[in-house]
C-alpha cells in the first residue's frame, strides 16, 4: 500500500525534478475565492491523486518565489495539470496565478509526494474531509474514483466552507452524487448560509463527524483532511477522539 | 528559464533564506497525520543500538540534564522559514557521551510515538549540531509542535527534526525514514535545496 512515491527512475532520467515551462489552456472558477487553471507541459507525468506540484516564478531580476500547489485532476487526464488556486490578499504568488491568461507561462515541476496518496486499488469505504481549498487533492481522488472504480464502496465528501460561494466544484459534486448513489457530499457552512440553508451551520464537530460516518458501513475507512493547519487540527483530534486509528487518517496542511 | 516580467515580489529577499524557501511569522504545521497526545507522565526517552550504557530517561531525569538555549533559523521543505526561533534542550552531544557511543555507528534514527521515523548522518548530530528540545519560546513544545520533546537539527530541512521524540538508535548502516521513503531525499540540506528523492 506504501508504494506510491517511490522512485523507479533514476536521478538523471527522472522528469519529475525538471522544471517545466507550463502553459495554461484553460481557466475558470471553482468557487468565487478558487481559480482552476488547467496547464500543459512538454513532458507530462502521470501523477497520483493527493499528489502536489511546484511551481515557480521568476522576476525580470532574477528573484523566484516557489510555492506548492496540489493536483485536482484525476491522474486520467492525460496530458494536463489541473491546478485550484485560492486568491490571498497581498499574497506574493497568487495574485499572479489568478491574473494569468490563457498562453501564459509559468514553471512548474513534481509530481511529489507519497503519502497523502489515494489510489482505487486501496480497499475498503473512503472518508474526505475538505476545509476551503484543502478540497483540491480530494476531488483529484474522487475524480480518479469516478473514472476508474467500478465497486460501490462507501464514499463520503465531508466539506467545509465559510459559505455557498466558497464550496468548490459544487455543480461538478452534484453531478457526481447523481451518478455514485454510494457517494454522500455533506456541507457544512461556517459562516454565511442562505435563509433556505437546511444543511450544517457549524465548524466541524464530533457530533458532525459521528453522523457523517454512520453513513460508511463495510469495514475501516481510510480518512483523507486536507485544508488549513487549524482545522486539519481540530477535525483529526476529533476523530481519533471518537475512536477512528489514527494510522487509517492521513493528512495534508496547506499552512 | 521562463521569466514572468510582470512578476513583482512583494516579499523580500533575506540572505538567510535558502532557494525556494520565504520567511513565515507564523509557525506551520507538517504532520502525516492526527496529533498524537503524549504527555509527561510516563514518558521515556531512549537511547539504544550502538552504545555501551543503553539509556532511558524519564522525564523528570531528562530534565536534570545539562539544558542548553540555542537560537537558530528553520527551514521547512513546504517552503516556509522561520528566523530566530530560540529552544531549550539537550544537545546530542551530551547524550551520545553519556550512552558512550561505538566508533561503528555512522548513522542514528530517531523514532517518533507515532510511528514517523528519520534517518541522518552521526556527523550532523555532533558537535553542537542537533539537540533535543523540550521548550520553544520560553514555553513547553505545544502538542502539534511535536512536545514534551521533539529533536532539533537546524541546518537540515525541519522533517529531519522528528516530533514526539521516543528512541533514538546509534547504528552502522543508512535506513531511511517515514518521509526519505516516501518521495523527500535522504540527507535534506536546505541550502542545496535537497528537497526530494530526484534532487
Ligand atoms: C503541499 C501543499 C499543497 C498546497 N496546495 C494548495 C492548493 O491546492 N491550492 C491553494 O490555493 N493553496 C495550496 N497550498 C498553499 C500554497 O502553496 C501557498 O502557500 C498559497 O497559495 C499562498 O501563497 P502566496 O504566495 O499567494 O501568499 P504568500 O506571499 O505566501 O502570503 C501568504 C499570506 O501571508 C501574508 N504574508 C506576506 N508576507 C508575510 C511575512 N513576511 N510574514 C508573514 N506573513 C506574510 C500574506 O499577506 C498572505 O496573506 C498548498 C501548500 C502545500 C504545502
Amino acid at each position: 500500500m506504501e508504494t506510491p512515491g517511490k522512485n523507479n527512475a533514476t536521478p538523471s532520467t527522472d522528469l519529475r525534478r525538471l522544471w517545466q515551462a507550463a502553459t495554461l489552456v484553460r481557466f475558470g472558477f471553482a468557487a468565487g475565492n478558487v481559480k482552476s487553471l488547467v496547464f500543459k507541459v512538454p513532458e507530462w507525468v502521470k501523477h497520483l491523486p493527493g499528489q502536489h506540484y511546484d511551481i515557480r516564478l521568476t522576476s525580470a531580476t532574477g528573484y523566484q518565489a516557489e510555492r506548492s500547489y496540489s493536483a485536482a485532476s484525476a491522474p486520467e487526464s492525460e496530458g494536463v495539470i489541473e491546478l485550484g488556486v485560492e486568491f490571498l490578499e497581498k499574497g506574493e504568488v497568487s495574485p499572479y496565478l489568478w491574473n494569468l491568461k490563457e498562453g501564459g507561462k509559468i514553471e512548474i515541476r513534481g509530481p511529489i509526494g507519497g503519502h497523502f496518496i489515494w489510489t482505487s486499488e486501496m480497499p475498503g469505504p473512503l472518508v474526505l474531509i475538505g476545509g476551503g481549498s484543502g478540497m483540491v487533492p480530494l476531488m483529484s481522488m474522487l475524480r480518479h474514483y469516478h473514472l476508474t472504480d467500478t465497486s460501490r464502496r462507501p464514499i463520503v465528501f465531508l466539506i467545509s466552507a465559510r459559505s455557498l460561494d466558497r464550496v468548490l466544484y459544487k455543480e461538478e459534486l452534484e453531478e457526481l452524487m447523481g451518478k455514485h448513489p454510494n457517494l454522500s457530499v455533506v456541507i457544512t457552512l461556517t459562516d454565511e448560509a442562505p435563509s433556505d440553508w437546511v444543511g450544517y451551520k457549524r465548524r466541524v464537530d464530533s457530533e458532525m463527524l459521528q453522523e457523517v460516518l454512520a453513513k460508511v458501513s463495510g469495514g475501516m475507512p481510510m480518512t483523507y483532511i486536507c485544508g488549513p493547519t487549524g482545522f486539519v487540527e481540530a477535525v483529526s483530534r476529533n476523530l481519533v477522539a471518537e475512536g477512528a486509528a489514527p494510522h487509517l487518517i492521513r493528512t495534508e496542511r496547506f499552512g | 528559464m521562463i521569466i514572468n516580467e510582470d512578476f513583482e515580489p512583494t516579499r523580500g529577499r533575506d540572505k538567510r533564506l535558502p532557494p525556494g524557501q520565504y520567511e513565515t511569522r507564523d509557525f506551520p504545521v507538517l504532520s502525516l497525520g492526527p496529533t498524537p497526545e503524549v504527555t509527561t507522565e510516563g514518558w521515556k526517552l531512549e537511547i539504544t543500538g550502538l552504545v555501551q550504557n543503553q539509556l532511558s530517561f524519564s522525564w523528570e531525569e531528562f530534565l536534570k540534564l545539562p539544558i542548553e538555549k540555542v537560537k537558530k533559523d528553520i527551514h521547512c521543505v513546504t517552503k516556509w522559514s522561520k528566523f530566530d526561533t530560540e529552544w531549550e534542550g539537550v544537545s546530542l552531544d551530551e547524550l551520545m557521551k553519556r550512552a558512550g557511543v561505538g566508533e561503528s555507528a555512522t548513522h542514528v534514527i530517531a523514532y517518533s510515538h507515532d510511528g514517523y521515523s528519520t534517518n541522518l548522518p552521526i556527523e550532523d548530530v555532533r558537535d553542537g549540531k542537533a539537540w533535543v528540545a523540550v521548550r520553544y519560546e520560553g514555553e513547553d513544545i505545544s502538542a502539534e509542535h511535536g512536545g514534551p520533546a521533539r529533536l532539533l537539527v537546524p541546518h537540515l530541512y525541519f522533517w529531519k527534526s522528528a516530533k514526539w521524540l521516543k528512541r533514538i538508535e546509534f547504528i552502522d548502516r543508512d535506513v531511511p525514514g517515514f518521509w526519505e521513503v516516501r518521495g523527500y531525499h535522504n540527507y535534506g540540506d536546505p541550502w542545496q535545496e535537497q528537497r526530494y528523492t530526484f534532487d
